[in-house]
């Protein structure tokens, strides 16, 4: 490799922060390069919808900018920024909602048990037997079948890898609901996916 | 402590792929895990579940969503720098 191909090393996200609030314009884009992506998944995910996906993909990123002089820094970039994505996409998610007064969080209970149904070995490598749409359709259908305040837990801990405590702060849940929620949403999904992947 | 039965196991499933169990109930767990076929099955794919979801190839950003984006957040820039 010559030495003009090698590429420049990678800024903190600390660093772009600094100098966007500075005004780099620059420095900014660069973060929505680094997260537009994922964020986008998660409100395909979160909605189950292109349209909504795209809306919390521009509210957040706009709400981002407008706010970013008031961001203290007491978490990452990014936690911040996916704070801001699951409010518009849970915002979203309430317009839906027939009864509007209900909050989602109170749909959900992490009582009862969960007993799985499904014992047959998946098909190896799954993915690659669907095209890509279709193994798309199959996960969001699975994803769209839990509870909100479940679906919300599982996309941020197991997909955007926030850890147990900041997920609870961005939910203001306490930990061990987390926990219980997380299993549960695991154990749901599996179940459903199941049905679609199974051998035989 | 006495061996797991299968709802022990499926209890502690979600930790054990956390990596948040104690050593001893860890051991215990995978014991049960190594003849147990229907919940050696519940973890295999319960963990497949997680690495589909985390496929970074799908869910791809649309070219034209992307434009869009990027095209708001510069207008919006040069609104505020005006």
């Amino acid at each position: 490799m010559t030495e003009s191909s090698q590429a420049l090393p990678r800024k903190d996200d600390s660093l772009l922060v600094t100098e966007a609030k500075a005004g780099n314009y620059a420095a900014f884009e660069e973060l929505v390069n680094r997260y537009e992506k994922k964020i986008y998944r998660l409100g395909l995910n979160l909605t189950g919808n292109p349209e909504d996906a795209e809306d919390v993909l521009q509210e957040a990123f706009l709400k981002a900018f407008e706010h970013l002089p008031e961001f203290r820094e007491d978490a990452r970039f990014y936690t911040w920024l996916v704070r801001i994505a699951i409010n518009e996409g849970l915002m979203k998610l309430r317009k839906r909602r027939s009864d509007k007064s209900v909050p989602i969080e109170d749909a959900v209970s992490e009582e009862g048990e969960i007993i799985p149904r499904e014992f047959t070995d998946w098909k190896p490598n799954p993915e690659q037997l669907y095209a890509q749409g279709e193994i798309e359709t199959i996960l969001q259908n699975a994803a769209q079948s839990l509870p909100p305040g479940f679906r919300t837990v599982f996309l941020l801990r197991d997909v955007e890898g926030l850890s147990t405590e900041e997920t609870a702060q961005l939910l203001n849940l306490t930990e061990g609901a987390v926990k219980a929620r997380l299993f549960r949403a695991r154990l749901q999904l599996r179940e459903e996916l199941s049905k679609v992947f199974k051998r035989g | 402590m006495k061996l797991l039965n299968c709802e022990d196991c499926l209890k502690e499933i979600s930790s054990y792929l956390d990596g948040e169990l104690d050593p001893d109930l860890k051991r215990h767990l995978e014991e049960h895990l190594s003849f147990c076929r229907h919940c050696q099955v519940v973890f295999d794919s319960t963990r497949k579940t997680i690495e589909l979801y985390c496929d970074g190839r799908l869910f791809p950003l649309p070219l034209e969503v992307r434009d869009r984006l990027h095209r708001a957040l510069r207008r919006r820039w040069e609104e505020k720098a005006r």
